[in-house]
């Protein structure tokens, strides 16, 4: 029997995954697409509850993180090439003069 | 089934941050929403299913696909060696892969002392027309503040990417 404590496991692990992604890689595109696992963790689990919820509330919000996520990825996507252009480079620690 | 498609989902995602070329990065990460879009079936939300395919897996991941091939720079330069395991790197590395654990250990472990057993109740929401005059009335504020979300994006993506055309011209101008 699959429990509503079986997909909250799973998203936490899923966005677990993200957040190493995030830490552990150093090319801006791969960050990218980790915050998009994050994302689609805390998608997960809207649904997840919606659905013990009996509402349609949280399919509502996962429309709302969609859009969210792709504005994020466009304009993500545009900084990413506008720094390529600059350096090169998609190396986020090539970009470190950013932090002064 | 669940288990196929959560094995699925997690080892598509391990991969995607395992992977050294972005392009398999992103191809793997399509096969995870894939899993996901199975698993929002199985929640009975067939529409939030297809608008993972389609939205998802079919818009956002062919942009960044498109991405990755027009930057046509697909290893990482890194000054250590990449096989190396991420928690046997020096310095912050390190420390990012500890806390990314942590808060995995973290989160399993609040949800394991969750006392409901969660099991799912009858009568779930399947109808796009419930979805749908639930989203024009009770969240047509959040409806309208998006569509306005995503003209600025589509504003700011144009600008940023562009080409600095009037330093260009500056440029050719000086000499």
């Amino acid at each position: 029997m699959v429990t509503l404590n079986h997909y909250l496991i799973l998203s936490a692990i899923l966005f677990a995954i993200g957040t190493a992604g995030v830490f552990v890689r150093r090319n801006l595109i791969t960050i990218l697409l980790s915050i998009e696992i994050m994302l689609n963790a805390v998608n997960l689990t809207f649904v997840a509850f919606g659905r013990a919820l009996g509402s349609a509330d949280g399919q509502i919000i996962v429309f709302f993180v969609m859009t969210v996520a792709a504005a994020e990825a466009a304009v993500g996507l545009a900084i990413v090439i506008s720094l390529f252009r600059h350096k090169e480079s998609l190396n986020p620690d090539s970009f470190a003069s950013l932090k002064w | 089934m669940f288990y196929l498609f959560a094995a699925v989902a997690i080892g598509a995602s391990l991969l995607v941050i395992a992977q050294r070329n972005p392009i398999y990065s992103v191809l793997l990460l399509i096969g995870s929403f894939g899993a996901l879009s199975g698993l929002y079936v199985m929640l009975d939300a067939p529409f939030v299913a297809v608008i993972q395919i389609i939205v998802y897996a079919g818009a956002i991941m062919v942009l960044f696909l498109f991405v990755v091939m027009l930057l046509n720079a697909p290893h990482e330069d890194t000054e250590y060696d990449e096989r190396v395991h991420p928690l046997l790197r020096p310095g912050p590395m390190r420390l990012g892969a500890l806390l990314a654990l942590l808060l995995g250990i973290e989160l399993l472990w609040a949800l394991g002392r969750g006392g409901e057993s969660g099991v799912f109740p009858g009568g779930a929401v399947t109808s796009v027309a419930v979805i749908g005059r639930s989203l024009f009335t009770d969240y047509a504020f959040p409806f309208e503040v998006t569509s306005i979300l995503i003209l600025v994006a589509m504003v700011g993506a144009v600008v940023l990417a562009r080409r600095d055309t009037a330093r260009d011209r500056r440029d050719r101008g000086g000499v």
